[in-house]
């Protein structure tokens, strides 16, 4: 008899536990996200997405971080993209396996999960001061480029994994090359996993602060070449933040920086969706 | 600075050894430091700025106005723990402290701690502004962070009797200050020159005033050493 | 003809691929290579297990780094793993659709904030609350935890989600057939029929904790001191490395680097383990 009254019991807490949770993390991101919303959507205006820092940043808009931003990850996606992809699909499609090719996964597998100090020490130390780059957009987005490559690599691999391997075998009956069958058969359906590793990794170009405050520089001024020195808004929140330069455009890059991520993830969204109708 | 653009100034960010390093290695063309070159860091041509005073604050709501320079350095280096040793409220001492590299911590080292080590359990921050967040935050906290950041969300102690400000610093009555100083590797190119010139001069001596600091040519006999 | 465009793809693509691994290479050859000599100088025990770390005097002990990115991650999973497998329970058996679509995109939204938001966040928030409530100066690996669990919970979440989804329906109707109520077929049947799954989620949490730099520089107090409670600042691994790293020069950077080291080597390790648990399906 108590034995049916102890599980009914433990059903019941057992749910009101299981809904207390999820309801606590909901509660946390709007209590994050509302905060920093509230604070910063305020000061967003069109002054502040044009206007350049003055006064060290406490006054005028964020122009110059926000444009830092765009290069530094242009930069990185440009070069982690060819490189990551290509390294994926020479592995995946041409490469035999071997202990090899293992190591290689593993060591990127590894790689992707290195802390992104790490990575900022290493950029610093060769583009910085070795090749003698300074503290530029172009260290900055080398140093970035390398931070993503293995997540690149990875999740292209995983994506390119998940093709089923009879579109392969079809292809290739029907008298296809190689080339032709990864282009018309593999590529269509891996796109969407492919898409979803560079949207990522734009993500966290985008959030990255520890890597970039010392390869991109800390410079105020709208970068005007691919060696100047720039802040990207990740960094420029940091030091408002830290200093206590101005905690309300702290709050307005912070808010600048959330929306930006939110826009990425729902541009992800979008195109996996398109990606995966057009296979189908 | 908008008084003459001729050339593009940027600012990079980081500690006094920070600057001093990256004037070595040719990544700045003028490295900006809040201390003095040590016997290792030589071959840098040195141009002080200004001198800056170091405030030991105190959350505005500690009741404690004056501490004597010993009290400071029992603190410091944790053998008191608690304001009431000191005649404030039964707290416990929060310790904020800036990190190893940093010129401010060098020289209240020199100046505060005479060869006894910061309390390893001290809080660091990177950054006076860090500092001085912290403190304004926790009514239990002290740091000492530069004269010039002093705002009213912290106060700023008296040690031994003597308020920190531009004048007793200026009559040596205050004495925990340091020079900040501008180091160029070689030879000064145009623009560098153009630039030291301008700092240094009268306006740009103006500019340093108005953020908090004590102009070098306020100081008399210019480059004196602490 | 074609054999030309076959091969000159095949080609460009091998170009990539080893300037990729080349890249990739030249970054662990040079942390290594950077580490090692500090390493051997101090030797490895005094570098690992000595507690002093003041680079102005030499002395380059990580203990109380080791000890610090530990707790830290330990105190941190221990607060978000309970809570991300509730949340992917709910998400699986006992969320109505149209909620579900509201959890989900909340989880991912948390994935999207900057993780120096994450720090000032917790600066705001979380470092008075412990500090007048729980005592100390706020600035504790507590603070940090309570920063990681809220970053790690998407994560595990997510993957332990898909763990659980990947179980045959057969399992749970089997069981459920046999009277069992739906809280014991999820504790004695699901969980431990997906426990491979769940391991690689929390292991995979457990690394980005302990990567984690620029949100627990905020809230964590960078003390260097070994500390003795959850509510004493503390250093990590990685923080140690972005305080230091704007100044540090000769030794001491090298010091750095072998930190790195030790990161990388802890990376492998954790790697590792998900990979194997993720193996035996």
């Amino acid at each position: 008899m108590s034995k049916i009254f102890n599980r009914r019991n433990n059903q019941r807490i057992a749910k009101v536990l299981i809904w207390a949770a999820a309801f606590a993390v909901i509660l946390v991101m709007l209590a994050i996200i509302i905060y920093v919303l509230g604070k910063g959507l305020p000061v967003v205006n069109l002054n502040f997405l044009t206007q350049q820092p003055s006064d060290a940043g406490r006054a005028g808009g964020i122009s110059s971080a926000i444009v830092g931003t765009l290069l530094v990850t242009f930069v990185a996606i440009l070069v982690a993209t060819p490189l990551g992809v290509g390294t994926a699909f020479y592995l995946t499609e041409y490469a035999r396996e071997s202990t090899v090719t293992r190591i290689i996964r593993f060591s990127a597998e590894c790689l992707a999960g290195v802390p992104s100090i790490v990575y900022g020490l290493f950029g610093f130390i060769v583009f910085v001061i070795f090749l003698k780059l300074g503290w530029s957009v172009l260290s900055g987005g080398l140093t970035l480029a390398i931070m993503v490559l293995p997540t690149i690599i990875r999740t292209t691999e995983e994506a390119i994994r998940a093709v089923p391997k009879i579109y392969r075998e079809v292809s290739f009956s029907l008298g296809g090359s190689r080339w032709q069958t990864i282009t018309r058969a593999v590529v269509p359906s891996a796109l969407p996993g492919i898409t979803t590793g560079i949207i990522l990794s734009i993500g966290r170009c985008v959030g990255e602060t520890a890597a970039v405050i010392l390869t991109a520089g800390s410079s105020l001024r709208m970068p005007t070449s691919l060696l100047s020195p720039t802040r990207t808004m990740a960094v420029h929140f940091y030091i408002l933040a830290r200093e206590g330069i101005s905690i309300d455009i702290a709050y307005g890059t912070a808010a600048l920086l959330i929306i930006s991520v939110l826009i990425i993830d729902i541009v992800a969204n979008i195109l996996v969706r398109v990606f995966v109708a057009k296979v189908r | 600075m908008q008084l003459n653009k001729v050339d593009v100034v940027n600012v990079q960010g980081g500690g006094s050894s920070a600057g001093i390093k990256s004037v070595e290695t040719g990544t700045a063309n003028i490295g900006m430091s809040s201390r003095e070159l040590t016997p290792d860091e030589q071959g840098l041509t040195v141009i002080p700025i200004a001198i800056d005073g170091i405030a030991l604050i105190l959350h505005p709501s500690n009741p404690l106005q004056n501490l004597s320079l010993a009290q400071i350095r029992d603190i410091y280096t944790g053998k008191i723990k608690n304001w009431d040793s000191v005649g404030g409220p039964n707290w416990q001492i929060h310790l904020v402290t800036r990190e190893e590299g940093s010129g401010t911590r060098s020289a209240f080292s020199d100046l505060v701690m005479s060869g006894s080590q910061i309390y390893p359990g001290a809080i660091v921050q990177d950054s006076n502004g860090a500092v001085r967040q912290v403190i304004a935050g926790d009514k239990a906290a002290i740091g000492y962070i530069s004269l010039g950041l002093v705002d009213n969300e912290v106060k700023a102690l008296n040690i031994d009797g003597i308020t920190p400000s531009k004048d007793t610093i200026l009559n040596h009555d205050y004495k925990f200050w340091r020079r900040f100083l501008f180091l160029v590797k070689g030879q000064e190119t145009p623009p560098e020159k153009q630039f030291i010139d301008f700092v240094l001069s009268s306006d740009g001596q103006a500019l340093l005033s108005r953020e908090g600091l004590v102009p070098i040519s306020a100081v008399s006999g210019g480059t004196s050493s602490p | 003809m074609i054999d030309f465009k076959e091969k000159s793809t095949e080609l460009a693509l091998l170009f990539l691929a080893l300037s990729s691994i080349a890249s990739l290479a030249l970054i662990t050859i040079f942390i290594i290579a950077e580490g090692v000599p500090v390493i051997s100088k101090v030797g490895i025990i005094n570098f690992l297990f000595g507690t002093e770390w003041a680079p102005s005097l030499g002395k380059y002990g990580i203990l109380p780094m080791i000890v610090g990115s530990i707790s830290v991650t330990l105190v941190a999973l221990v607060i978000a793993v309970p809570t991300a497998l509730c949340c992917a329970i709910f998400l699986v058996e006992l969320s109505p659709r149209f909620l579900a679509s509201i959890v989900r995109p909340a989880i991912q939204v948390l994935a999207g904030i900057p993780s120096v938001v994450y720090g000032f966040w917790g600066l705001i928030f979380i470092v008075p609350f412990i500090r007048n409530y729980l005592g100390g100066p706020g600035f504790s690996i507590l603070a940090g935890s309570i920063i990681l669990a809220i970053m790690t919970l998407p994560t595990i979440i997510s993957i332990a989600e898909d763990a659980l989804r990947a179980l045959p329906p057969s399992y749970k109707e089997g069981s459920l057939a046999l009277g069992t109520t739906q809280w014991q077929t999820i504790v004695s049947l699901q969980i431990p029929a997906a426990r491979s799954g769940i391991t690689a989620a929390i292991v995979l949490g457990m690394g980005r904790a302990i990567g984690e730099t620029m949100a627990v520089i905020m809230v964590l107090g960078n003390a260097v001191a070994l500390p003795k409670s959850i509510l004493d600042p503390a250093r990590t691994l990685t923080t140690n490395i972005g305080i230091e790293m704007g100044y540090a020069s000769g030794e001491h950077q090298q010091a750095l680097f072998a930190t790195g080291i030790v990161l990388l080597i802890i990376i492998m390790i954790l790697n590792s383990i998900a990979q194997y648990a993720a193996r035996r399906r």
